[in-house]
C-alpha cells in the first residue's frame, strides 16, 4: 500500500550555468535565467509504501513524517534563496530535476527500512512543471 | 527514475456518437455527451519524458524544446477546435478521451526523433489528459502500437 504526504514551501532560485554566457543560459533555462532571480510555491508529494500494522492500522505514523519533511526540506529550503543559502546549490544548478533529486536523497535514509520505503518524490515547481524521482 | 511532466491547457469541442449504434443506442452509451450540437472541454494535456538529468544544467530536457514539439504537434491542431469535424483521426473514431490520449501518444512517439534528433537516453514516456478537474486518462508510451 502506498500513502503520499504533501507539503509545501516557497523558494527562490535563479537557474544558469557559471561561465555560459547570457545566450547561452538563456536558450537552455529561458525566463528561469533571469539575473536577478525569481520564486516558485513549490509542491511536494512524498509518497511511501509499506504493509499496515495490524494494530495500528497504520504503515507509519504521519506524524513522524510531516516532521521528517519538515526538518529535512521545509525548514532547509522555504523562505530561501535556493543559490545562496543551500547546499548543494552553490555549486548544482537548483533546477526541478536537481532541487527533487536532493529531496529525494535527503528522504532516502529516513523511509528505508522493510516496514517503510520512500516510493517516490513529485515535486511541482508549478502547476505546469512537475519531477518525479522514484527508485527504478 | 527521474520524470519531467509539463501541463499545457487547450479548449475544444466534441461529440460522442458512433455510425455503428442506432440513435437510441448512442442516447443509452454517452448520455449528454451525445448531444447532436457538441460540447466543450477546458482539457490539460501533461507529457512527460524521462532520462538522465544533465550534470552541467541540470536539465532532463529543454522545456523550450518540449513546448514547441507539443505545440506543433498537438496543440496548433487542437486548440479551439471541433475533434470530430477538424482532426481527420476522428472521421471515424470516436473522440472519446481514451480514443484522445491514444491518438496524442501516437502523434508524440511517431514524431519525437524528428524534434529531439540523435539517439539519446531522452523518452517520450506518458501522456495523462484531464477531461474535467474530474476525469483523467492516460497511456504510457510503451502501450502504443508500433
Amino acid at each position: 500500500m502506498r500513502i503520499t504526504r504533501r507539503v509545501e514551501f516557497s523558494a527562490s532560485h535563479r537557474c544558469a550555468v557559471p561561465g555560459w554566457s547570457e545566450e547561452q543560459n538563456r536558450a537552455a533555462f529561458g525566463a528561469d535565467a533571469n539575473p536577478y532571480g525569481h520564486g516558485h510555491n513549490y509542491v511536494l508529494e512524498v509518497t511511501l509504501s509499506g504493509d499496515v500494522d495490524p494494530v495500528t492500522g497504520m504503515i507509519v505514523d504521519l506524524k513522524d513524517v510531516k516532521e521528517i519533511l519538515h526538518r529535512e526540506v521545509v525548514d532547509v529550503m522555504d523562505h530561501r534563496y535556493l543559490n545562496a543559502e543551500v547546499s548543494p546549490f552553490d555549486t548544482v544548478v537548483p533546477t526541478a530535476e536537481n532541487i527533487a533529486q536532493d529531496i529525494w536523497r535527503r528522504l532516502l535514509p529516513h523511509f528505508n527500512t522493510p516496514q517503510v520505503r520512500l516510493e517516490q518524490v513529485r515535486l511541482y515547481e508549478t502547476e505546469n512543471v512537475y519531477v518525479e524521482v522514484d527508485a527504478a | 527514475m527521474t520524470r519531467l511532466t509539463l501541463r499545457y491547457a487547450f479548449s475544444a469541442s466534441h461529440r460522442l456518437h458512433s455510425s455503428e449504434f442506432s440513435a437510441e443506442e448512442n442516447c443509452r452509451v454517452y448520455g449528454k455527451c451525445n448531444n447532436p450540437h457538441g460540447h466543450g472541454h477546458n482539457y490539460f494535456l501533461e507529457v512527460s519524458l524521462t532520462g538522465p538529468v544533465d550534470p552541467v544544467t541540470g536539465l532532463l530536457a529543454n522545456r523550450g524544446a518540449v513546448d514547441a514539439w507539443v505545440r506543433k504537434e498537438i496543440l496548433a491542431r487542437v486548440e479551439y477546435r471541433n475533434l470530430n469535424e477538424e482532426m481527420p483521426e476522428f472521421k471515424r473514431l470516436v473522440p472519446t478521451t481514451e480514443n484522445v490520449a491514444r491518438i496524442f501518444s501516437e502523434a508524440l512517439s511517431r514524431s519525437y526523433a524528428a524534434h529531439f534528433g540523435t539517439p539519446s537516453e531522452l523518452r517520450f514516456d506518458r501522456v495523462r489528459i484531464h477531461e474535467t478537474r474530474n476525469n483523467l486518462f492516460e497511456m504510457e508510451a510503451h502501450e502504443v502500437q508500433q
